[in-house]
C-alpha cells in the first residue's frame, strides 16, 4: 500500500516536470510546435540594421506577421541583407511597400515594421523589398541636431 | 585441546590499524560443528577477527582458511559465493531499516536463489517460528525491541541454513532473560542444523555456558585456547583476571602513559 | 623546505582521495541492481525520498525567487521607462542562472544530507556490513539507485523551479504592478530561446546533480561510523556541495554564454 503511494507520488512528480518544461518552452520561450507554419522568404537590404537579431519579429500595423529568419553582410553593395520569413496568409504586401528597423521603447528590442504600398503587384517568395529605412542610430540623431542647430543660427 | 576436524584455520595473522597493533601472529583455530566462544577484554580486537574471517578486512600477513579456502586470496566473486555459505549476527542487529521483519529475512533469499514468492514466505515463517517471533512478521525494524531485533537478527543469518554462523557480542546490552533466550537458540541452531558457531563476546558466564570451545584473545595475542572446563581450571593470571573480574592484574588498571613527566611539566 | 614537503603531501592526500571517490562513483554507476523489477522499486523508493518530498521547498522558493525579482526588475526598469522587460530579466535571469544554482544548493541542503546521513547510519548500524556478508555488494543496492535517484530529480526539480518562479513573477508583476500582460510574455518570448536558454539551465541543472549527489552518497559511505562522524560528514555534505555548485556556475556559464 505505501509502495503503491510513493509511486503515484513518483508518476505525479515525474509529470509535473515534464509539465514545466513544456510550459517553459511554449509559454516562455515561445517555442511553437506548429512552427512549420507556411511562409515565404522576402528579402531586403538595409544601410544598418543597428542591432537587429535574427528572429526579431516583422510587423504590420504593429502586428506581427513574421520573422527574420538570418541576417548576413552583402559583400558587393556593403549592405545588411535580411531575410524574413512571412505568413503565407499575409499575402497581399504590394511591392512597393517600404520596411524599416524600428524599436520598441526606448530600449526595447529592435523589430522589421513594412509600411504598405500602393501597387497591384503584390510580394512572393524570393521577392525583395527596396524600399528600405535603416535604424536609428542614436549617434547619428544627435549629430544631425548639432549639425542643424549650428545651421540655423548663421 | 586436540582439534580434528578444523572449519576455520587462523594462521599466524598479523592485522594493525594504522600504527596499532592489533594482531600479532595469531594462530586459532575454529572446530567444525561446534560452538566456539573468543572471549576477551573490550578493545582487543574481537569483532576484527570476525571480519577477517569474513574477509571484510585483509590481514598484514597470515592466512584464514575457511573450509579449506583462503578467504583473502579468492576473487570477489567468489568470496560472495563463500560469504553465503556464512550468517552474520552483528551486534546492534543491523536489520535493514526500510523492510519489514518478513522483507529482512526473505532478502538473502531473494538475493541469492531462485525460490518463488510463496516458497521464501514459508521459510520465513518457518525461522521466525525457530526465533519464537512468528507474530512480528510486519513489524519494521523500528517497532521491536532490542532483544526482539537480534532475534531477527538471527533468523535472517540463517535464512540460507549457513554452514557459519558468528556471532558478534550477542548479549551486550540485553536484559537476563533475553540472554537466556539467546544462549538457548543459539545452542539449538548449532545441533539441529549442524551448524558451526563462532560467538564473539565478554560476557564470561554466557559464554562459558555453551561453548564447546573457547579462544581467549588479550593484548593482541591468544592467551588460553581449549574447552569450558580447560579454561575454568586454568591458573594463567591473565586468564583468571579475566574470568572473575578482577579490576587489577597482569592487564593494568592503569592506561599506559607515554612520558609521564612531559605531562606533568604541563 | 618542509612546507613545500607538507604541501606536497597534502596534495598527494588530496588527489589520493578524488580518486577514490572517483573509483567510487564509476564503481556505482556500473554496478546496477541486476534484476530489473527490484532495481525499478528500489528507484522508486529513492525517486520519491530524494524528488518529491523536495518538491514543497523547490516550488514555494521558486514562486518567492520570481516575486522578489520581479519586485526589484521593476522597480529599476520603470525609471526608463521599459516596464515590460521585466518578463525578459525574469525569465532569462531563472533560466540561465537562477533556477539551476538555487535548486542544487536547496537540493544540496535538502536531499543531499539527508542521502549522506541516512547511507552513515547505515553505516553506523552495520546494515552496509550486512549486505557485504550476504554477499550483496552494497554499492550496487544501496548507493546506485540513490545516486541515480538524485541525478534524475535535480533537472526535474530545477525545471519546476522556474516554472514557479515565473509565476511567482507574474504574479508580482502583472496582477500586483500593473505590468501589461500581453508584454510580458511577448517581451518573455522574444529574448528567451529554447536551445540556449532552457536546454544550456537543464545542462547545468544535470551537472550539479551529478556532482551534488557524488558528494552526498560518497560522504555517507565513508564516513566515521559514529553519531559525531555522520553529523560532519553531512555537514560536509553542504558545504562541499555548495562550494562545488557554485565554482562549477562559474565554469559552466563561461563555456555557456561567455562568448558574447
Amino acid at each position: 500500500m505505501r509502495s503503491k503511494r510513493s509511486e503515484l507520488m513518483v508518476g505525479c512528480f515525474i509529470v509535473l516536470g515534464v509539465a514545466a518544461l513544456v510550459y517553459l518552452a511554449v509559454q516562455v520561450s515561445g517555442l511553437a510546435f506548429s512552427s512549420k507554419k507556411d511562409t515565404y522568404q522576402v528579402v531586403a537590404r538595409f544601410d544598418d540594421i543597428a542591432g537587429l537579431t535574427s528572429r526579431a519579429k516583422v510587423s504590420i500595423a504593429g502586428v506581427a506577421v513574421g520573422n527574420v529568419e538570418s541576417i548576413t553582410f552583402d559583400k558587393d553593395l556593403y549592405m545588411a541583407l535580411v531575410t524574413m520569413n512571412i505568413d503565407s496568409d499575409v499575402n497581399n504586401i504590394p511591392t512597393d511597400s517600404s520596411i524599416a528597423v524600428l524599436t520598441s521603447g526606448l530600449l526595447g528590442e529592435k523589430y522589421l515594421g513594412i509600411s504598405i504600398g500602393a501597387d497591384d503587384e503584390m510580394l512572393k517568395n524570393g521577392s525583395e523589398i527596396y524600399d528600405t529605412q535603416s535604424a536609428l542610430v542614436l549617434e547619428t540623431l544627435i549629430s544631425q541636431f548639432l549639425f542643424k542647430g549650428g545651421d540655423s543660427e548663421k | 585441546m586436540s582439534v580434528v576436524d578444523a572449519y576455520i584455520k587462523v594462521q599466524n595473522v598479523s592485522f594493525s590499524r594504522g600504527e596499532r597493533s592489533i594482531y600479532e601472529n595469531v594462530s586459532l583455530t575454529i572446530p567444525r560443528g561446534k560452538i566456539t566462544a573468543v572471549m576477551g577484554p573490550s578493545g582487543t580486537g574481537k569483532t576484527t577477527l570476525l571480519r577477517l574471517i569474513a574477509a571484510q578486512l585483509a590481514p598484514d600477513s597470515g592466512k584464514i582458511l575457511v573450509d579449506g579456502q583462503d578467504v583473502h586470496a579468492l576473487s570477489r566473486s567468489e568470496l560472495y559465493k563463500v560469504r553465503k555459505k556464512m550468517g552474520m549476527l552483528f551486534q546492534s542487529g543491523a536489520l535493514f531499516s526500510d523492510m519489514t521483519v518478513a522483507e529482512n529475512i526473505a532478502f538473502p533469499m531473494e538475493e541469492h536463489t531462485k525460490y518463488d514468492a510463496k516458497k521464501i514466505a514459508d521459510i520465513v515463517a518457518d525461522k521466525l517460528y525457530s526465533v519464537g517471533l512468528r507474530g512480528a512478521v510486519n513489524l519494521m525494524p523500528s517497532e521491536l525491541s532490542g532483544g526482539m531485533a537480534r532475534r531477527v537478527a538471527l533468523a535472517r543469518a540463517i535464512a540460507l541454513d549457513p554452514e557459519l554462523v558468528m556471532y558478534d557480542e550477542p548479549f551486550t546490552g540485553q536484559d537476563p532473560i533475553s540472554k537466556g533466550v539467546l544462549v538457548k537458540l543459539i545452542r539449538q541452531l548449532n545441533d539441529s542444523a549442524h551448524i558451526t558457531s563462532v560467538l564473539v563476546s565478554h560476557d564470561v558466564e554466557e559464554s562459558l555456558s555453551i561453548a564447546d570451545h573457547v579462544c581467549i584473545l588479550a593484548g593482541g595475542r591468544v592467551i588460553a585456547e581449549g574447552s569450558a572446563d580447560e579454561i575454568r581450571a586454568s591458573d594463567d593470571p591473565e586468564v583468571k583476571q579475566f574470568l572473575n573480574g578482577e579490576p587489577d592484574g597482569p592487564v593494568p588498571f592503569h592506561y599506559p602513559e607515554e612520558d609521564v613527566s612531559g605531562r606533568v611539566a604541563l | 623546505m618542509k612546507s613545500i614537503g607538507l604541501l606536497g603531501a597534502s596534495l598527494l592526500d588530496w588527489l589520493e582521495a578524488v580518486g577514490r571517490a572517483g573509483i567510487f562513483l564509476v564503481q556505482s554507476i556500473f554496478r546496477l541492481p541486476v534484476r530489473f523489477k527490484e532495481s525499478v522499486n528500489l528507484l522508486v523508493k529513492q525517486l520519491y525520498s530524494v524528488g518529491v518530498l523536495s518538491l514543497v521547498i523547490i516550488i514555494v522558493s521558486g514562486a518567492f525567487i520570481g516575486m522578489v525579482l520581479s519586485l526589484q526588475g521593476y522597480s529599476i526598469l520603470a525609471k526608463f521607462g521599459s516596464e515590460e522587460a521585466v518578463g525578459q530579466l525574469l525569465a532569462l535571469s531563472l533560466l540561465r542562472e537562477l533556477s539551476p544554482v538555487v535548486t542544487a544548493l536547496l537540493f544540496a541542503g535538502r536531499a543531499g544530507s539527508s542521502l549522506t546521513a541516512e547511507i552513515g547510519l547505515m553505516k553506523a548500524t552495520e546494515q552496509l556490513s550486512s549486505f557485504e556478508m550476504m554477499g550483496v555488494d552494497p554499492l550496487r543496492r544501496v548507493i546506485a539507485p540513490r545516486f541515480i535517484a538524485g541525478v534524475i530529480c535535480l533537472p526535474i526539480l530545477s525545471l519546476i523551479f522556474s516554472a514557479s518562479g515565473i509565476l511567482g513573477g507574474h504574479l508580482v508583476s502583472v496582477e500586483w504592478l500593473g505590468v501589461y500582460d500581453g508584454a510580458f510574455w511577448s517581451s518573455m518570448q522574444q529574448s528567451v530561446y529554447f536551445d540556449t536558454d532552457i536546454l544550456n539551465g537543464l545542462i547545468k541543472a544535470l551537472c550539479f546533480s551529478v556532482v551534488v549527489t557524488w558528494i552526498a552518497v560518497y560522504q555517507g559511505y565513508e564516513c566515521v561510523p559514529t553519531s559525531e562522524g555522520i553529523g560532519k560528514a553531512t555537514t560536509r555534505t553542504v558545504v562541499l556541495g555548495s562550494l562545488a555548485i557554485l565554482a562549477l556556475d562559474f565554469v559552466l556559464t563561461a563555456a555557456m554564454f561567455g562568448d558574447f
